[in-house]
């Protein structure tokens, strides 16, 4: 059965992981490789839409601290969005809120971009 | 809640793909006893985070019998979880709280399940005797119960 699923969806300047089902520990692997890969491809503007996503443990958090630092150092980002409160209290719980920038919507996020229009999508 | 006491137990695969296992029985049982929807996500992710360091560290690559045990004991106030391995086990002395703003300064990765751990759960102590058997206990109060009722 498969419990974790990275959904990638390109826009123009911008690309966005739609993770789905439960990030853990063994989860985790999978979008570490999805990260890893956008940064090969110089793909530094990334935006995380939590909506599907049911489970965080301190392994999937883990993921995105330990590629933040390169990214913001080429200029990119990671951001967030569409949390379950549920999800949202684990972040809060580590302080993470001072270190990721996190929206309600997705629109909201995608307006944070430079230069994006096209990374949404159409649900 | 049951007046008498009561125990589960899982023993499993000291393996990552079981976390979705483990949490689905510690989670079930919390939520059967009575805790709240919001106590039952904070037991579920302290179990996560036991097995998972018991999943990474635990067990050397010789180690046959790579398993780990889960009890779950209920009695009238609480529920306690023991996550016992019969690996190496540490020194739960040289096991700091990791200091927040350090760690934000610094963005460094992982030792944060401890952390949560103790953030989650009202009791969390340890009981390590390398090679034999070493366990992890946690205690969540059954305060906030679920439905219910305040009688005059």
């Amino acid at each position: 059965m498969e419990n974790f699923k990275v959904v990638r969806l390109d826009g123009v300047n911008l690309t966005t992981l739609k993770i789905i089902g439960f990030l853990d520990a063994h989860t985790a692997p999978t979008l570490e490789e999805a990260i890893q890969k956008l940064l090969d491809e110089e793909q530094v503007n990334i935006l995380v839409d939590f909506k599907e996503l049911s489970y965080i443990s301190s392994a999937g958090l883990g993921v995105f601290m330990g590629f933040i630092e390169e990214i913001r150092s080429k200029n990119g980002d990671i951001k967030m969005c569409a949390m379950s409160p549920k999800i949202y209290r684990v972040f809060d719980l580590l302080g993470f809120p001072t270190i990721y920038q996190i929206f309600d919507k997705q629109e909201e996020a995608l307006a944070t971009f430079p230069q994006n229009s096209a990374a949404s999508s159409s649900e | 809640m049951p007046k008498a006491k009561i125990e589960y137990k899982l023993r499993i695969p000291s393996q990552t793909e079981n976390l979705e296992i483990i949490r689905f029985f510690v989670g079930k049982v919390a939520e059967k006893v009575g805790f709240a929807e919001d106590d039952v996500g904070k037991i579920e992710l302290a179990v996560d985070e036991a097995c998972t360091n018991v999943m990474k560290h635990a067990y050397t690559e010789t180690v046959k019998d790579k398993t780990l045990d889960v009890a779950i004991l209920i009695d009238y106030q609480k529920l306690t979880l023991v996550v016992t391995d019969h690996g190496k086990g540490f020194n739960p002395d040289k096991i700091r709280q990791p200091d927040m703003k350090e760690y934000l300064a610094e963005l460094r990765v992982g030792g944060l399940g401890i952390f949560l751990m103790r953030t989650l759960m009202d009791e969390v102590d340890y009981d390590i005797k390398p090679g034999v058997r070493n366990q992890v206990r946690m205690v969540k109060y059954l305060i906030n119960r679920k439905n219910s009722k305040i009688v005059n």
